[in-house]
């Protein structure tokens, strides 16, 4: 079975990466979901976010 | 008038909450603009273009909050900074125990929540790659709301999702259903076997919900992204999307939406619905397609693909929820016309979601012909600006030029007011057509505070002698947290027509424009 189809027959565990309300949705859907404390990385300096980009490949 | 910026180092809030909160300051008696937002470039910009930044401001970066004003004294400045600092009060008393469960970032939420399977990213465009592609690398589908993200880094993230099997729905993906559990914007809707893939998030919210008040269920509803089915992206999500519900023992039926995409990507799509065993109802609104195969069913609205998808669903002849029929629709039109004034003859469309604005576009254009819009079925109907509506007019107040730096309209109805008035205001307008859309994700009460202004507007109509007719459709569920009759019930008593889907409000409001012009000329030949 391939992945999307295995999400299909899974139990939904979600991360959520940003806007607060998506996570207090999934919250009250009874979902499981962890939050994360986002802040842009590299303190928000873009030329720094380039370089982890390219390290992320 | 005085200018301020201040900046709160190291101080990430997301946007939706920062514009909520920009929102409620430009209100404040004495106070020209006020703005808070992330340092970004782009924010900087904004914040540029409309005077308001200044070279503290400019010395900001992403992780800096900006809060600028231009404001007429002290005392307004004043109530600002109580506004915001009462915000940031109230946000960080609520956060306070979210923050603790939080997890600092993706791998340490991956550590947290093992079997983790599916990342929302929704950060500033600039950095949605690098959170999808690491969500992607660690094996989860990934739901990425995000805009602003490159064509390019666009294809990089689908392609990786491929190779990884993987969804990789978006960027600028608004909508999903994934085993019954509402993701972004999206509606509380029956389990059952409809699967469905769009391109376009309000059209997939609009088909569920039409399916849902039918009493039938959705097995998953994915997003792709509005530019999956464009050049250069080819359909990829689509495809990837179409595959996995094709083989899913859950899904009997599928549907595909999106807005018009380029032809060999039709083709390409229809091509692959063609070679599977299943039932496939094709809504490319506004696209001639064809096809031979006796299992592809080609419609042209929201309404007609979940019609079909129903009747597919071995549950023939089932029609949509209260549907009416021509003669019925032609009478409450005539009845609303009989209000009218000699010369209201233009109808005027306030849309929140994209997908039922051009759904409109579309049914309206059959009865009036070209109708005028910001983002319009042929480019010669362009409105030359889109703050001014011009003989028929429908205008998607969820565009580019409308949430730049402001709020959604699904998420803050509230902004919606002035055009309604505004409308209300114009001589010829002889009809209002409104969408309000309900479900996760959006205000949770729209017709709460959409109401106050429909009555306002009937009322401003009614003191220069006109009657001003207000057609409605509420897209969303009995399960959604507003709750679809409680907002339906708010929107009567404010005098609006509620219609059971977009298209039906759409064909009633062209019927009363039209027939408020053909009773003009008898009027007039009189």
């Amino acid at each position: 079975m391939n992945k999307i189809n295995e999400l299909f027959s899974q139990e939904l565990k979600v991360i959520n990466v940003g806007i607060e309300s998506f996570y207090n949705s999934l919250i009250d859907q009874n979902v499981k979901v962890v939050n994360v404390n986002w802040k842009p990385p590299a303190g928000g300096n873009e030329k720094m976010l380039s370089i982890l980009n390219k390290l992320n490949r | 008038m005085i200018i301020r910026n201040v900046i709160k180092r190291n101080s990430y809030y997301d946007s939706v909450n920062l514009m909520l909160l920009s929102s409620k300051l430009s209100p404040i008696p004495g106070v020209d603009k006020a703005a808070v937002m992330m340092g970004t470039d782009m924010n900087k910009s904004l914040m540029e273009e409309s005077g308001l930044l200044m070279e503290e401001g400019r010395q900001a970066t992403a992780n800096d909050m900006i809060i600028a004003v231009s404001a007429r004294d002290e005392e307004a400045i004043a109530r600002v900074f109580e506004e915001v600092d009462n915000f940031i009060k109230n946000k960080d008393e609520k956060t306070g125990s979210l923050q603790e469960e939080a997890a600092h970032n993706l791998e340490s939420a991956l550590s947290m929540l093992p079997g983790a399977n599916l990342a929302v990213i929704s950060v500033p465009g600039q950095y949605a790659k690098y959170e999808a592609q690491k969500a992607l690398r660690n094996g989860c589908h990934v739901f990425l709301f995000s805009d602003n993200v490159g064509l390019e880094e666009e294809i990089e993230l689908k392609d990786f999702a491929i190779e990884k099997g993987l969804l990789m729905m978006g960027p600028d993906c608004g909508t999903a259903i994934i085993n019954n559990r509402a993701i972004g914007f999206a509606n509380v809707v029956p389990p059952g076997d409809i699967g469905l893939i769009a391109a376009a998030g309000t059209g997939l919210q609009e088909v569920t919900c039409l399916l849902s008040q039918n009493g039938f269920g959705i097995s998953q509803a994915l997003g792709t992204g509005g530019r999956d089915l464009k050049e250069p992206v080819n359909g990829r999500m689509m495809l990837q999307g179409f595959r996995a519900l094709a083989a899913d023992d859950n899904t009997k039926v599928i549907v595909l939406i999106s807005k018009p995409p380029a032809q060999e990507i039709a083709e390409k799509v229809i091509s692959e619905a063609e070679k599977v065993d299943k039932p496939v109802v094709i809504c490319f609104l506004g696209q001639k397609i064809q096809t031979e195969c006796s299992g592809v069913f080609i419609v042209d609205t929201l309404e007609e693909a979940a019609k079909k998808a129903m009747a597919l669903e071995e549950k023939e002849g089932v029609q949509t929820g209260n549907a009416l029929d021509t003669a019925d629709i032609e009478s409450i039109a005539r009845t609303e016309i009989e209000k009218m004034s000699p010369e209201q003859k233009y109808l005027r469309g306030n849309f929140s979601g994209g997908t039922l604005c051009y759904e409109a576009l579309l049914v309206c254009q059959e009865e009036l012909g070209g109708i005028y819009s910001n983002s319009p079925l042929d480019p010669s109907l362009k409105l030359p600006d889109s703050s001014k509506s011009i003989s028929h007019t429908c205008v998607d107040l969820g565009e580019d030029e409308f949430t730049r730096g402001r709020p959604h309209p699904m998420i803050e109805p509230a902004l919606r007011k002035e055009r309604i008035l505004q409308e209300a205001n114009d001589p010829e307008t002889a009809v209002l057509l409104l969408d309000v859309v309900l479900g996760y994700g959006c205000h949770h009460d729209p017709a709460g505070v959409l109401s106050p202004s429909i009555i306002e507007a009937k009322e401003a109509a009614a003191a220069k002698g006109r009657y001003l007719s207000v057609v409605v459709s509420v897209c969303g569920t009995q399960l959604d947290p507003q709750n679809r009759e409680d907002q339906i019930e708010k929107l009567e008593k404010a005098g609006a027509i509620v219609m059971a889907s977009n298209a039906q409000a759409a064909r009633l409001a062209a019927l009363i424009a039209k027939k408020s012009r053909e009773g003009r000329c008898c009027y007039e030949q009189n």
